[in-house]
This record gives C-alpha cells, sequence and structure tokens, in this order.
C-alpha cells in the first residue's frame, strides 16, 4: 500500500525489539470481544488511477460553475483566483504543516498570519484582527458571545436583513446558554425599527451590510443609536470584495466586524472549507476569541513572531475560556493573504469596482424584462428581482438551460410566503455581457 | 561550520524576509483586470472616501515573499513530526488532486440540487464509510473542526434532554481530557465535574460510579485516551452511565489507533467526533481547515444539526429545513466539502484492509519508539501504549534540564518536538505519536537522537539546552513582552512615532 | 496594623483599620511565571467570600483569584494595567490588587497566618 512504508521484515524485527509475538499483542487492552470486529459492506485498498476515475465521475455528475453562467451569491461568491494563489498554498511547508506552537521552526506561518491580521483590520477599518474563524457564520456567533462577555448584559438583536444561515449559527451557539437572542424585523425592509428596539438590556445589535439582498446603507446612525444605550454594533459582511468599494463599517463605528472571507482566494467547494474574519477594537482585544499572531523579539534582539494572549484559549483556560476553538482556517487564510496581497490598494478598488460595474450593467438589463422589478437601490455586486411567478421553479428551469441563474430567497426564507417570488442575483468580475445576454433570454423564456 | 559573518545578513540559502507592508509601491499590483461593462455607480454616499492602507507588489514580489517565509516552515513533507495527539501523518497528494476537479471544487452550495447529485453523492459515501467503520448508524458531517464536533455531539445531548424534559447539568470529563472538553461543555451551558485517574493512567471506576447520579447527562471520554491508553473498562463505563440515563460522547481525536480494528459503536458510544485531518489524513495546512464530523447513535440520531443529505428515488437530497428539535445549522453551509473530497479519497485508496494496516502500524510504531527510550525516559504508565508513547521528564531529574529544553533541543537536531506538558495529569510530559507513515529507519534515528540527548543533559550540558535552538531561522522568543504589549498588526511609521509622543 | 493572612488558594489579605488590602502570595506569582495582564474588580463591586474577584494572566496560565472575605471593592491597583510586571517584581507589596472594605471581620478567622502558610505550601511541593 503506497502510504505505508514498514515492510514485514521491519514489522517482525519491531515486534521483537518490543518483546512481543503479534500485533495484536499490542491490543491487549481492548477486550476480546470488540478487537477485529469485521468491517463489512467496504471495499479494499485502490489504485490511484481507479480512485481518480471515480471521483471524476462524481464530479461530471455537478454542473460547473465554470461551464455555465453563474449568478449564485448569497452568502458565497463566484471569483477569479489569481494562478499564484493556488500554487503557493501547496507549498509543502504551508500544505503540511502544524499549528505554530513552535515559533522558531514555524515564522513562515506567524509573519504571514501577522499579515493576514493586519489586512483584516485595514480592509474592515478596525484597529485589531484574529488570525481567522471557521467561516464567516461561526463568526457572527462569536461575537454575539463576545458581546455577552464585554458588556455583561444578557440580549442581542439579529437585524431581519441578516443571512438565514448566519442567524441560525448565532441562534445554535447562544440556545444554550442564559443570553436571549431576538430576531427583529421584517426580512423586507429597512433597519428601521432596529434602533428603537436596543435598551439597557442588549449586549449588541448585528446588522449585515450589503444585506442578505444585496442592500447597502449607511449604518453610521444605527451605531450612534447603539452606543448612546451602552450596546454594541456588530457588522456582518458575507461579501468581503465589497469592503474595495463601501465605506467600511469600521468607520460608520462597529465595535465589532465579522465577515466571510472566501471571495478572496478560497474556492467554492460547495461550501467549505471558508474563512471567517473577526475584527473588533483594540479594547477588547483580551475578549476576542480565536488566535492571535504577535510581534517580538528573539534572544538575538531580532523581530520575529509568537501566538500570543493563549491564556485565553481553551488549552488553558478550558471552561472558562474565551471559546471552545482549536483551529483557525489555516491555509484558507493564507490562501486570502496572498490575493490581498497580490491585489493591492489598486487591485483592491479596482476589482471592487469591476464587480459594482458588472452587476449595476446585469441589473440594468434584467430589470428592463417584462414583469421583473429591481428591488433593491443601492447594491454593490448583489441585487433582489422580484419575478412575476415563484423563483425557485424558474431557477429549477434555467438550470435545465445550462444557466445559474441566482438563489431563490425561499431557499434561505421557506416560511415567507411574500419572498416566494424573489431571486437574489450576484454579478461578479467572473460574469461577462454574454452571461447577462444569457441569463436575460433564459429569464424571458422561463417566465413565459 | 562557518560563523562568517555576511553583508546582507543572509546565510547562504536562508534569507529574512520583511512585511509586505515595508515592500510596497504606490501604484503596483500583481492582478490585472479586465475592462468590464460601463455602468453608474449605485454607492451614493457609502461610497468608500479614504484609502484601504494596502502595500502594492507585483507578482514576481509576492511569488519571492511568500516562497522565503515557507521556508522558515518545518513540514510533514520535510520530517518526522511526533506530535502526540496531532497525527501529523503523510498527506497524499492525490486528495489534493481530487479536491481541485471542476465539479468537485468549484460547485457553489447553494446550486439547484438537481445540478450537485455528484456532491451529494460524495458526502452520502462518506457517511457510508465513517458509519461503517465506527459502526453507527447516523452522522452529522457539518462541524467544521474537532472541537466543534464536540459542541455538536454535546449539543445533541442537551436536545435529547431537552426533548425528554430532563434539566440534567453536570458533565464528566477526566482531568487528563484535552482543554476544549471543558470549554465545550460550559459553552452548552452544562456544569462540568472533573475524574480523576488510576495509577494505570485510566478513568478510576470507583470514583466514576461515585459521582453518577440522575443529574449527570453525559461522560466525555477520549478513547484511546490522552496518555495513549485504551480504557479497558470502556464498554461498562457506557453501561453504568446509560443506567442513570446519561449520554456517552467519545472525543474520537485518537481514532488512528483503532480505526478498521474496533468499532466505537460497539463500546457504548452515543456520539463521537472524528478529526479528517487526524486520522484522515486532510492537511493541517499551518493550523486548518479542519473537519469534524460526529457520528451519533440511535438515541442522539433525532437530534442531528442540518443540514442533511439523504438519498431519495431517483438521487440525493439536501435536507435544509426541519423541526425544532435538532441542533441548530453549525456554520454557514454544508460543512467542510473541500475536506469531505479528501478524506474520502484517503480511504478509498487505503479500503478497509488498508485501514486496517494504518491502526497496526500507528501502534507498532508507537510501541517501538517507547521500547527504545523507556530505559533513560520513564514511561508514564506500565504496559503497551496504543498510538503514542507518554513519559514523563523524571529521566531528567537531578540534570537541571527541564522537557522544554530537551523539546528546544530537538529542534536543532532537526525534528519537530513531541507534544509537551500535555497532558496535564503527568509532571513534564512529553507525549510521542510518529504515525504510521514512518520507516524503521527514521525511528531508530529519532530514538538514538533522543537518548543522546537525554545522555548530554546527564553530563551536564545545561547551557546547551538553555540556549537552544541556535540553527533556526529565529532563537526563543519573549512571549511576555508578547502578552505584555500585544503587537498584533503592523502600522505605518509615522502613527507610530505620534504614538510614542 | 494587622497581620498578613493567607488562603489555601493563595490570596493574602492585610486588615487596616477598615479597610483590608488583598493580593496574591509571592508562591503564587512565581508559580504562574510572568504575568502579563490583571483583570481587576471595579470599586463599589461586591464580593463575596470564595467567589471570583479578579483574574491573573500569565504566558502559560490564567487564573481566577477568589476574594478572601465578603465586602465592597474601595480601590484597584491601576499600577498593574501598565506594569503587570509589579505582580511577580512585588507581589506582597507593590503588586496588590484590590483594596476592600469588609462586611464581617469574621471571616478572616479561619486563613492561615504566615507560618501556616509556608507549612502549607511546603506540603504541596512534595
Amino acid at each position: 500500500m503506497r502510504y505505508l512504508p514498514q515492510t514485514p521484515e521491519n514489522r517482525a524485527a519491531m515486534l521483537k525489539t518490543i518483546g512481543v509475538a503479534s500485533v495484536d499483542d499490542l491490543f491487549d487492552d481492548v477486550p476480546a470481544d470488540v478487537l477485529n470486529a469485521p468491517v463489512d459492506g467496504l471495499p479494499d485498498h485502490m489504485s490511484e488511477i481507479s480512485v481518480e476515475r471515480h471521483f471524476a465521475a462524481m464530479a461530471r455528475e455537478n454542473l460547473s460553475p465554470s461551464t455555465a453562467p453563474c449568478f449564485l451569491g448569497a452568502g458565497a461568491y463566484r471569483h477569479h483566483i489569481p494562478a499564484t494563489v493556488d500554487h503557493l498554498i501547496q507549498r509543502s511547508e504551508f500544505l503540511t504543516s502544524y499549528t505554530p506552537y513552535q515559533p522558531e521552526i514555524s515564522q513562515g506561518t506567524l509573519q504571514y498570519l501577522f499579515e493576514f491580521q493586519t489586512q483584516v483590520a485595514l480592509l474592515t477599518g478596525m484597529e485589531v484582527a484574529n488570525a481567522s474563524m471557521y467561516d464567516g457564520a461561526t463568526a457572527c456567533g462569536e461575537a454575539v458571545l463576545m458581546a455577552h462577555r464585554v458588556t455583561k448584559r444578557p440580549k442581542t438583536i439579529l437585524s431581519g436583513r441578516l443571512h438565514p444561515h448566519y442567524r441560525d449559527a448565532t441562534l445554535n451557539l447562544t440556545r444554550f446558554t442564559n443570553f436571549e437572542t431576538v430576531v427583529r424585523g421584517p426580512a423586507i425592509g429597512g433597519h428601521g425599527d432596529l434602533a428603537d428596539a436596543i435598551d439597557e438590556d442588549t449586549a449588541a445589535i448585528v446588522v449585515q451590510n450589503p444585506d442578505v439582498f444585496g442592500e447597502v446603507r449607511d449604518l453610521t446612525a444605527l451605531a450612534e443609536a447603539a452606543h448612546a444605550k451602552g450596546a454594541l454594533l456588530i457588522v456582518v459582511v458575507t461579501e468581503v470584495v465589497s469592503l474595495g468599494a463601501i465605506m467600511p463599517p469600521g468607520e460608520m463605528g462597529a465595535d465589532i466586524v465579522v465577515a466571510e472571507g472566501q471571495s478572496l482566494g478560497v474556492p467554492l467547494s460547495f461550501g467549505g472549507p471558508h474563512v471567517g474574519l473577526f475584527a473588533c477594537r483594540q479594547k477588547f482585544v483580551r475578549q476576542m476569541p480565536g488566535r492571535l499572531a504577535g510581534e517580538t523579539v528573539d534572544a538575538d534582539g531580532r523581530r520575529s513572531y509568537v501566538l500570543t494572549l493563549n491564556a485565553r484559549e481553551q488549552h488553558i483556560r478550558r471552561e472558562k475560556a474565551t471559546s471552545n476553538i482549536c483551529t483557525n482556517a489555516g491555509l484558507c487564510a493564507l490562501a486570502f493573504c496572498i490575493h490581498v496581497t497580490l491585489l493591492g490598494e489598486e487591485g483592491m478598488t479596482g476589482l471592487a469596482d469591476l464587480n459594482h460595474r458588472t452587476a449595476v450593467y446585469a441589473a440594468e438589463r434584467l430589470e428592463k424584462l417584462d414583469g421583473i422589478e429591481l428591488m433593491s437601490r443601492s447594491f454593490f455586486n448583489e441585487f433582489a428581482l422580484r419575478l412575476p411567478k415563484p423563483a425557485e421553479a424558474v431557477v429549477d428551469r434555467l438550470a435545465q438551460m445550462g444557466i445559474l441563474g441566482g438563489v431563490p430567497a425561499s431557499r434561505l426564507f421557506p416560511d415567507d410566503a411574500g419572498l416566494a417570488n424573489v431571486l437574489i442575483v450576484a454579478a461578479t468580475e467572473t460574469v461577462t455581457e454574454e452571461d447577462v445576454e444569457a441569463l436575460a433570454i433564459g429569464l424571458r423564456e422561463a417566465l413565459a | 561550520m562557518s560563523t562568517k559573518q555576511t553583508i546582507s545578513g543572509a546565510r547562504g540559502l536562508d534569507k529574512d524576509e520583511p512585511l509586505i507592508f515595508e515592500q510596497s509601491s504606490e501604484g503596483r499590483s500583481g492582478v490585472d483586470l479586465p475592462d468590464g461593462p460601463q455602468a453608474e455607480s449605485r454607492l451614493g454616499a457609502v461610497k468608500r472616501r479614504g484609502p484601504i492602507g494596502l502595500p502594492g507588489l507585483s507578482e514576481p514580489q509576492v511569488m519571492r515573499h511568500f516562497v522565503r517565509l515557507s521556508r522558515m516552515n518545518y513540514a510533514i513533507d520535510y520530517g518526522l513530526y511526533p506530535l502526540g495527539s496531532c497525527t501529523m501523518k503523510h498527506n497524499p497528494r492525490l486528495n489534493e488532486k481530487v479536491a481541485r476537479l471542476p465539479g468537485l471544487g468549484d460547485v457553489h452550495p447553494l446550486q439547484p440540487v438537481s445540478t450537485v447529485q455528484g456532491a451529494l453523492r460524495l458526502m452520502y459515501e462518506l457517511s457510508d464509510w465513517l458509519m461503517k467503520l465506527t459502526n453507527m448508524p447516523a452522522v452529522a458531517l457539518t462541524p467544521g473542526a474537532g472541537a466543534h464536533g464536540e459542541l455538536c455531539g454535546l449539543m445533541a445531548i442537551r436536545a435529547a434532554l431537552e426533548a425528554k424534559g430532563e434539566n440534567r447539568r453536570r458533565v464528566l470529563v477526566p482531568e487528563s481530557a484535552h482543554g476544549t472538553n471543558p470549554a465545550t461543555a460550559a459553552m452548552c451551558g452544562f456544569d462540568v465535574d472533573p475524574i480523576p485517574a488510576d495509577e494505570s493512567g485510566r478513568v478510576d471506576l470507583a470514583a466514576f460510579e461515585a459521582k453518577l447520579g440522575d443529574d449527570v447527562a453525559g461522560l466525555m471520554l477520549t478513547n484511546p485516551n490522552t496518555c495513549g491508553l485504551f480504557e479497558s473498562d470502556i464498554v461498562r463505563i457506557a453501561e453504568k452511565l446509560h443506567a442513570v440515563g446519561g449520554y456517552f460522547y467519545c472525543d474520537g481525536a485518537n481514532f488512528n489507533a483503532i480505526v478498521g480494528k474496533v468499532r466505537p459503536g460497539d463500546l457504548g458510544i452515543d456520539a463521537m467526533h472524528i478529526n479528517l485531518h487526524k486520522t484522515f489524513s486532510t492537511p493541517h495546512g499551518g493550523g486548518g481547515p479542519g473537519s469534524g464530523p460526529v457520528v451519533l447513535s440511535e438515541a442522539l440520531a433525532p437530534y442531528a444539526p442540518l443540514p442533511v443529505v439523504v438519498r431519495t428515488v431517483d438521487g440525493f437530497d439536501l435536507i435544509e429545513h426541519d423541526g425544532p428539535e435538532r441542533v441548530g445549522r453549525m456554520k454557514g453551509f454544508h460543512g467542510q466539502f473541500g475536506m469531505f473530497v479528501r478524506a474520502l479519497a484517503y480511504m478509498m485508496s487505503h479500503g478497509r484492509d488498508g485501514l486496517k494496516q494504518v491502526a497496526e502500524d500507528a501502534v507498532l510504531n508507537a510501541n517501538y519508539v517507547l521500547a527504545g527510550l523507556k530505559d533513560v525516559l520513564p514511561p508514564a504508565f506500565d504496559g503497551h501504549c496504543m498510538h503514542e508513547a507518554l513519559f514523563t521528564d523524571k529521566g531528567l531529574d537531578g540534570t537541571g534540564v527541564d522537557t522544554m529544553g530537551l523539546a528546544k533541543a530537538l529542534i536543532d537536531e532537526g525534528y519537530h518536538p513531541m507534544t509537551v506538558y500535555f497532558p496535564l495529569v503527568v509532571h513534564g510530559a512529553m507525549l510521542v505519536e510518529p504515525t504510521e507513515t514512518e520507516t524503521k529507519g527514521e525511528l531508530d534515528r529519532f530514538v538514538e537522537v533522543m537518548r543522546g540527548l537525554v545522555d548530554k543533559a546527564k553530563a551536564g550540558e545545561t547551557d546547551m539546552f538553555e540556549a537552544a535552538p541556535e540553527l533556526t531561522p529565529r532563537r526563543r522568543s519573549d512571549e511576555t513582552l508578547a502578552a505584555r504589549k500585544p503587537v498584533l498588526r503592523w502600522q505605518p511609521p509615522q502613527e507610530t512615532a505620534e504614538a510614542a509622543d | 496594623m494587622a497581620e498578613i493572612k493567607f488562603t489555601k488558594d493563595h490570596e493574602w489579605i492585610v486588615l487596616d483599620g477598615d479597610e483590608a488590602t488583598v493580593g496574591i502570595s509571592e508562591y503564587a506569582q512565581d508559580q504562574l511565571g510572568d504575568v502579563v495582564y490583571v483583570e481587576l474588580p471595579d470599586p463599589g463591586t461586591k464580593l463575596t467570600k470564595g467567589k471570583e474577584a479578579a483574574v491573573v494572566e500569565s504566558v502559560k496560565a490564567a487564573s481566577e483569584v477568589y476574594a478572601p472575605a465578603s465586602g465592597e471593592v474601595t480601590a484597584r491597583n491601576d499600577d498593574l494595567d501598565a506594569n503587570p510586571a509589579l505582580v511577580n517584581e512585588s507581589a506582597e507589596g507593590d503588586g496588590w490588587f484590590y483594596k476592600m472594605k469588609l462586611s464581617d471581620r469574621g471571616e478572616l478567622d479561619g486563613l492561615m497566618d504566615r507560618e501556616a502558610y509556608e507549612h502549607y505550601v511546603e506540603a504541596l511541593d512534595q
């Protein structure tokens, strides 16, 4: 077997050194009736060719966005990943290294995490960021837990225009705590009544910008309303490229910003692994979950990097930890870091601008179709259309034509009848004018 | 060895590398973008006003930057990584190849289900392997890592108790448990009640029984445990726990010792997370991403979080909405699909027979190291170990050298150190897990070096251990300074000058 | 000024008239290693004997510091914010944590004096 280097001769010699007759003698603490239980129904080992064939067959069963016009967003976005990114993350020293607990032989990892943290802080307009989390949705839940720790208040309010998966992951995380998590506001509508709902029991309000329907707003007034009552503003960003064109949440007054970083450097991969970004004000740094890379000096006085503020983490604090988290997104954070480094200031603002123009072009083309209403006024690269029929059936029809036409709102809000005809459409830099035309023609046919 | 001083500060192939922010040129980028369509901005007053502050580098500079950084890292592809409890086995590149296939690497999680039947099939097949290897009837694929899987398992237990109207709050956790265990229990609103170990390093059965009561929600047990030992009383423990109505959560971090040899379902567990990045070779990637699916018993299966993949008459479906009794959504989408692809490729490559050989070779290798070192480094417990060998620091008594010094000296010898100071219940603990992908020759060399270092400690070479490591890109770092005055990001120079005023 | 008293959890307390000063012992700071941060209670906080009053963080550990007696916090040692190293340098002097007004002096009766504490610590080390 190609991955198992021991030979029968080696094994025999080693058993002799250990002083046992067979390897099963080493399993002598295992009750005899459960040892070597037969594992039925699984095949024996396969060659590399055979495994590849099997996976190629499974891949062929899927409609790949690389072969179809793709307008899907709603929390995961198809973007172009420069060739350099995938090449670098496959270097052995990045791919097959461990968490940098021994800094002397992990400066590569520690330095890129320090760079990553800086990039996240710059993009979000915040003072400090951690070394990443599993994804945006879990980061959102962790932000809510952190707000409770910081304010010592029992209640958090979630905007009705927060991505339902983020809402659900957050509700799940707080379900068995003493904290109350309230979902406010109708799905369609502004954040209007959120400010009125804030009181002295409120630890934080959680708002997504651009929201799940793509709408972009200035949250400054909402931040002020929260702060006036001693509550925190948590801002969620599911499309991180938007930060290249929109005022960052830090400037609007956010206290904590969580985001999904998948759009930069990380493939869609059917929903995971992605990369959660987490940034906050400096004064809250000791309450921040997750890993942190910090600068220091080594014994020769040279600048070096280490994981720091560990005392908050599970391996030390155990049941009093800020979180139970052990891993960060590691290689996905590296991919993000490399992509953002390649883009730089010009590339990041240019990419964001290209996304926005592509989406505006698409929206203007599509709203010309009969019966279609563009619901969003101010948006970045994602917008909502109201169709004359239920969107789910339309999307299925488009799929049959080989077009991935958008996400029906009913997939995220199945209980909201008023959203049944709403289609959420994203248009990134991977969408061409031909793609838009194909979608327009397809929609016209599907709605006929 | 040369102590030559160079002008550049480099030492041949070893160069230092500044931060990207220190190599920036305005206007420079490593990406060229297409023109795209013309359109008027719809952002209005929310448009970005100031610069982001990102540095500008070209592609060649970016390539050099990260290649230079990579050369400062140790890796499995480079050498033995004997980290106990981490299972640093070889990461097959076939896994990387199939994960990148168009149709697998690039499918969107919210595509219509009819367009992703292959992806759903893959998740279904992975589930099948996990259930058959563990003899459990259900599996939750969505948790994003081991600790996340623990959370899922404990939440399922809490949901099951709530469904029965029971308000049990106490969870029993061995003192030797990994820190994530009590942290996770606390996050679920449970109270942690520690159980001591006996002299054999296993759960003290009498102490365990004394703690049982009808307020016990469950037990969190690692098996094999964090001392590298199989909990021989596990079946009885499960029976007694179930008799009082408690649930059995098993931490599957050490599954590599028994995969294909023992099925945890036969031991009486109710839930167990499996670290795909440990037992099933998905790469550690410098700290992540992981994946922590949880196998579940009949009792807990109804509470598995969404979404779940189900078989239908003509294919597969993804259930994304269901009743409130289930544990809620664990993360954004359907789990770490990219790791599912890799893990399944690994499983199929090894097959049932290969996986059994994995466990046998892992246990053989660890016992071989144990046999080679036990006369100079006393093991923490008598008898054989499983896939990892645990030593105390008694072998260093009187030398003035501690476990930390030994670990740092090992670095200069070209090895990543073993896990140190874990589990907490053993003084100066050294936990060595070679895994099955090491040859006898590699193990012989490692044992020789370890023995040599112990000799040096006994010979009084304390200075060497204090100064180690000396041959690495950086020496020991001031972690106190890093924690007292945290500097967690780069700042442009003029800002730091102002702060100093 | 009354004599210094110690708890089993390595806190010390000294009573001066109505006000008591609290910190952690020399032994405790030595066990913790370099202290990097101390989370102190604000003046006005009500403390209960045996319950958490503060948290002390070192590079390798974070420990709860419990209240040796019940009462109300009257002052916190602001110097520890910028200079947590004071706890290592002078645990029983300048590295004090907080001052408090006691609600029941009787609670001090069960605590150890220096000699008893030193014996207690010796036994722990074995």
